[in-house]
This record gives structure tokens, C-alpha cells and sequence, in this order.
């Protein structure tokens, strides 16, 4: 099966006063995992159902390869779906419900029974070819769903939050197979999420929305580890933002003598110092930014940290809450300029540990420049 | 497990029936007890003067087989069948758009309307509708369509028409139920997979409100079969039906016996009717248990 390019063009929707979509516009690679992540009514569904063919656009066009698909109805186009819970058609067994678009085109009885076979194998869901859907678990209606997606062999396919109906363990595995199977078949996904775990682990690429905009689009090491905006850091994994006012940005020259990044000195009002982050950009003086801090990143210790590496930002607070969490353990420290800062400490045999900290004890919060991220774009 | 089983057992055994005997009382007086009489009567000779004589006889079914008898069956058969084919023509679009409407309570209440008035009334509304001066005549003859009168009552299609529209909320109300309840995700999965949107309509929503179709059918059919006042005032002679015989031969002929056996051909036919179509829902569901068992 061969994939084909998705270029999203200028796409505007509106629902009434409601914009769903703003001028929105990428190009999807060849065969790539691509998601679409926001939180409920960014406009990634929308954005979906006008590649599926269900809405029009009010502006601009969707190319698949280099023809327009938008005056294409949704039963001619080459992607198809995954809905959210499933559509199987409950009248229908699992077989019929899979030979459905090959019934349509009229196929002969002995090549439907060859390609529902060997979509079924694919699923691993022979065994219930003569059940009804009703009589299936949430995870084995989702493989049905997608092997009926599939047995058309489109150019592109289209999930729309297809396990979120499904409990973690499920959810996990399924979409370990999903990524096997995109691996296997090469053709586009585009898959719809506003789960930033599932997007992070299978995604070729993410565009991150919220609003009707694409905030960033970007592999998920990009996203995760620089994002653009504050939203973005936000909504992708947990951080502390800070809002803060450039002071100084210096370069960091490298062993050519070529400007690797800046150092830049940043006043926190809310801490009432001031912190060192490097950034890849240089930002003008006097500038309002945002700084996150992922709080897996920052070290937690009763006592002050004795490190090696120079510009190390040490902070000093009180636990208010300590969370164990089985893998790791979360604080909620406050500082003493007032404000709460989490930090996730990974628990480790290797490493030494040091002291159990507890609740209400004193400590110190020490995080390296590079473990922060300038954004200088706020949202609010 | 076990205790659950208990409590349903205990439920069947004792509380149901303690619920439900008003309901079998009342269902048994005026529902069996009439329906046995009828039975009885069917099998009893003809009074002089109405009523019967209480002598067993086949009089009323021998009666039955004469060829005028046989072409008043086939022309009810024919008109319930072609009025409930066009009342569910109807009822499935407006019942689709009911379900899929931002204001489906006010359509709802707009099909429900009709039952605040008498039944009788509203047949004499449409007689005044098509009649010779009615509306529609005064209306095409004003307009100048026509010259003279246009013959639109006592004939068979005011039968059908005026049926149709007694029965229509009948039937909008079970087929907008079922399509109500339907997943309209399915229509658009449908499409997706490559079906056109007619197509669409006739394999995947079709089917999935079959229960209701098939109840609304029920509604329609039934009722018109044994239908009496609308062929009486808006039909003519090409309309008379089953229904009309039953009264003539209360009230005219005086025959009891004969309309007793008349109406057991009505209930009879309607049961096997209902029983058909409740076993081809169940034979259906027994054939796709079959095949799943036999792989």
C-alpha cells in the first residue's frame, strides 16, 4: 500500500460566532505518523472530518498528493476513517461488517472472502468472524474498526481519538500494535488525540492545537523539549512557568567560535531573583517571557547541592506535599518567595538516593540552565 | 449468582403476577370475554329478527364462500396495502428529519396534534375538503383549472387518502423513535467506506430500524383492515370493505353470526399478521446464532 502527502491549505471553519479553525496550514509527509494534539475544541476533530470529507471547509483547500479532494465526497475519497466509538454496524457480523466496502464495490464472492481473511488475520480476530459487535470487548470492536478502515487500502487513514474509550493497560497496548501496523502497511496516519502521552509515543510528527490555530508543528523530542509557546509547554507534559523580564542575553560561543546558544539572566518578580536559562535564540533586553521548567528535571535535596556545573540555579523552600506515585514520587515545594513548585524525582536503586525528604521538610530546588526553556510567546 | 436467580424467581412467581392482575382483569373482560362471544356467535345459526339462535352450525363460514364476499377481501387487502405503503413512504422521512431536527419537540407535538380532535370530525374536515364545493374545487374552478366539478370524494382513493392521514402519526412515532435511538455516526461511517448516501440509508439505517418500521406497519395495516367509518363516509361503492360488511350485517341483514365470522377473519388474518412478522424477527436472530456456531 502506498501512502500519499496531505497539504492542509489555509483552512478556515466557522460553526456560527465559533472558529474552529484559523487559517490553519501544513503539509503531512508520505507515509508519516502524524498527530493532531489539543485539548477539547481546538478544531483537531474539525480539521480531521474536512480531510475525511464530512464538512467543507469556509476557506482554503486539502490537497492529497497534488489533487484538491474538496469537492470529492467522503465515499470517493482515498482515506478512511476510525471514528471515535468505533460505528461498527451492529446489524452486521464482524465478517459483513469488514466485507462492507467491498460489498459496495460489487467484488467477487471468493476475493472478499480472500481480503476479509486476511484483515482479519491482521487483527487477529478470525475467531469472532461470526460474532456481532455487541458481542465484542472495546479493544477487539477498535481492531475491527481499523480492519475495516484498512481493507480498501487507503492512501491515508483517519483516527479519531480511537482509544479513548478504552481503560490505560488497553490503551497501551493498542497502541503499540497501531504503530507495528503504520510501520507495516507505510501508508499516512493522521491520528487525532488529546492524550499528550499517546501523541509523544507514536508520532512521526505533532502539530500541537488549540483554538482553531497550530501552535507548533514538530517531532515529539521538539515539542517536548522546546516549545514554542507557553500553551504548548503547558499542555505537554507537567511544568512550572514562570513569567520573567530579559536582563542580560549573552552568547555561548563553542569550540569553533561559532554562537551555539545564549546565556540569557532573567528577573522572576514572583521568585524575586533572578535565574540563568540558556536559549538557541537571542532575546531582546527588557523583553516579557515565559520560563518553563519541566520538574523532572530539577533536583530536590536537603541539603545544598554541590555541583560542578557554574550558573547552577539553586532555589530554597518547604514540602508542602509529598505524592509518591510508585515510580517516582512528586513535590510541591514552597518556596519562599511564596509560589509552588513541582518537582518529579525518579526512584532508582542505582542511583543513590540519599535521605527520605518528607513533609514539611527544608530544601533545596536546584535546576542547570539548559533544563529551562525560554518562551516568548504568552498566551494569556 | 445464585441468590440473583432466587430473587427473579421470586419476583416472577409472586410480585409480578400480584401487579398485574387489574391489567389481566381488565383485559379479560373486555377483550377476551367479547372476543370468545364473537367466536360463539360465528358458530350459531341466524336469529329471525337479529341475535341468534342458540343451534351449532357452519352456516356463517359456508356463507362466507361467495364470490362477491371474495372480491370485497381482496379489494381491503389491496387498499390496506397500498395505503400503508404510502403512510410509511411518508413516515420515514419525517421521521428522520424529526430525529435529526433542533426542534423535534415542537414537530413531535405538531404529529400529536391531531389526537385532540375526534376522529369522526376530522373525516368530515376532508369531506369538506373534497367535496363538490369543498375546498379544493372551489379553489382549481376559481383559479379557472377547471370548468366543472372534479370527482375527488366517496371513491377509493379518498379511502386511501383519508386513511393515510388518520394513520400517519402511527406510524411517524415509532419509525422517529427507532431512528432516534439510531447512531448517526454509522451513516457517516457508511460514507466514508464508499457508500452513497442513498445507499447509505438503505443498508445501514434501514436495518437498524426495522422494529420500528415493522411496528409502525402493524399500527397502519391492522387498523385499516378492519376499517369501517372511512370507507363509509368518503368512500363509494368501489370501496366498500370488510369493515362495512361486519356492520350491514348487524345492523341491515341481521345476520350475527355471519358478522361474527367476518370479524374472525379479521382478528385471524391481523394475529398471523403479528405473529409473522414477530417470528421473522426472531428466525432472523436464530439463523445468525446458527452460523456463528457452526464456525
Amino acid at each position: 500500500m502506498n501512502g500519499c502527502t496531505v497539504s492542509i491549505k489555509n483552512v478556515s471553519k466557522t460553526f456560527g460566532s465559533f472558529q474552529a479553525l484559523d487559517e490553519v496550514g501544513f503539509t503531512i509527509e508520505k507515509g508519516e505518523f502524524f498527530s493532531l494534539l489539543g485539548p477539547s475544541g481546538c478544531g483537531k476533530t474539525t480539521l480531521l472530518r474536512i480531510i475525511a470529507g464530512f464538512e467543507f471547509p469556509d476557506e482554503g483547500t486539502v490537497l492529497f498528493d497534488d489533487k484538491n479532494v474538496i469537492p470529492i465526497p467522503p465515499n470517493k475519497r482515498e482515506s478512511n476513517t476510525v471514528f471515535q466509538n468505533y460505528a461498527l454496524f451492529p446489524h452486521l457480523s464482524i465478517y459483513e461488517n469488514i466485507a462492507f466496502p467491498l460489498r459496495l464495490k460489487k467484488m467477487g464472492k471468493t476475493e472478499i472472502d480472500q481480503r476479509v481473511e486476511k484483515y482479519l488475520n491482521m487483527v487477529q480476530l478470525n475467531a469472532h468472524a461470526y460474532k456481532k459487535p455487541n458481542q465484542l470487548s472495546g479493544g477487539q470492536r477498535q481492531r475491527v474498526a481499523i480492519a475495516r478502515a484498512l481493507i480498501n487500502e487507503p492512501k491515508v487513514l483517519l483516527l479519531d481519538e480511537p482509544l479513548s474509550a478504552l481503560d490505560a493497560k488497553l490503551r497501551s497496548n493498542l497502541l503499540i500494535e497501531l504503530d507495528n501496523l503504520h510501520d507495516k502497511i507505510g501508508i499516512t496516519f493522521i491520528y487525532v488525540t488529546h492524550d499528550q502521552a499517546e501523541a509523544l509515543s507514536v508520532s512521526d510528527r505533532i502539530a500541537v492545537m488549540n483554538q482553531g490555530k497550530v501552535l507548533q508543528i514538530g517531532t515529539p523530542y521538539e515539542i517536548y523539549e522546546s516549545p514554542a509557546t507557553e500553551f504548548v509547554a503547558e499542555f505537554i507534559g507537567e511544568t512550572n512557568s514562570l513569567d520573567a523580564v530579559v536582563k542580560e542575553c549573552t552568547p555561548i560561543h563553542d569550540k569553533d567560535g561559532q554562537i551555539d546558544e545564549y546565556m540569557c539572566s532573567l528577573e522572576v518578580k514572583e521568585l524575586g531573583t533572578t535565574i540563568k536559562i540558556t536559549d538557541y535564540d537571542k532575546t531582546a533586553i527588557g523583553q516579557e517571557v515565559c520560563v518553563t521548567i519541566r520538574p523532572e528535571k530539577v533536583r530536590i535535596t536537603l541539603e545544598p547541592p554541590q555541583s560542578t556545573k557554574k550558573d547552577l540555579n539553586v532555589l530554597t523552600g518547604v514540602v508542602e506535599e509529598p505524592v509518591y506515585s510508585g515510580f517516582q514520587s512528586k513535590f510541591y515545594v514552597r518556596l519562599d518567595s511564596g509560589s509552588l513548585f513541582k518537582i518529579y524525582k525518579q526512584h532508582s536503586n542505582y542511583l543513590e538516593d540519599g535521605p527520605e525528604i518528607e513533609w514539611k521538610d527544608r530544601v533545596y530546588v536546584s535546576f542547570s540552565p539548559s533544563d529551562g526553556y525560554v518562551v516568548e510567546e504568552i498566551d494569556r | 449468582m445464585k441468590k440473583e436467580q432466587g430473587t427473579k424467581a421470586f419476583n416472577k412467581n409472586s410480585l409480578g403476577h400480584l401487579y398485574s392482575w387489574p391489567m389481566g382483569l381488565w383485559f379479560t373482560i373486555f377483550f377476551v370475554v367479547p372476543l370468545a362471544i364473537i367466536i360463539l356467535y360465528s358458530f350459531l345459526k341466524k336469529g329471525l329478527y337479529g341475535g341468534v339462535e342458540w343451534v351449532f352450525s357452519f352456516n356463517a363460514y359456508k356463507q362466507m364462500f361467495n364470490p362477491n364476499y371474495g372480491i370485497v377481501l381482496m379489494r381491503t387487502l389491496k387498499i390496506s396495502f397500498i395505503s400503508t405503503l404510502i403512510t410509511i413512504l411518508i413516515a420515514l422521512p419525517c421521521g428522520y428529519a424529526m430525529a435529526r431536527s433542533k426542534i423535534q419537540t415542537f414537530l413531535l407535538f405538531l404529529v400529536i396534534i391531531p389526537f385532540w380532535t375526534n376522529s369522526l370530525i376530522r373525516i368530515f374536515a376532508w369531506m369538506s375538503i373534497l367535496g363538490n364545493d369543498g375546498f379544493i374545487n372551489s379553489l382549481l374552478m376559481q383559479v379557472g383549472l377547471t370548468k366543472e366539478h372534479l370527482q375527488l370524494l366517496y371513491n377509493q382513493n379518498a379511502v386511501v387518502l383519508v386513511s393515510v392521514y388518520m394513520y400517519l402519526p402511527y406510524a411517524i412515532l415509532p419509525i422517529f423513535t427507532a431512528i432516534d435511538r439510531f447512531d448517526f455516526s454509522l451513516l457517516e461511517a457508511a460514507r466514508d467506506l464508499g457508500s452513497t448516501k442513498m445507499g447509505s440509508m438503505l443498508r445501514v439505517l434501514l436495518p437498524n430500524i426495522k422494529s420500528g418500521v415493522l411496528t409502525a406497519i402493524i399500527f397502519t395495516f391492522i387498523p385499516i383492515f378492519g376499517a369501517y367509518t372511512v370507507p363509509l363516509l368518503v368512500g363509494g361503492k368501489d370501496s366498500y370493505m370488510i369493515g362495512n360488511i361486519i356492520v350491514d350485517q348487524v345492523n341491515k341483514t341481521r345476520n350475527w353470526p355471519l358478522a361474527a365470522a367476518f370479524s374472525m377473519i379479521i382478528t385471524v388474518l391481523s394475529t398471523f399478521g403479528v405473529l409473522w412478522m414477530m417470528f421473522s424477527s426472531k428466525k432472523e436472530a436464530g439463523l445468525k446464532t446458527k452460523k456463528e456456531g457452526g464456525k
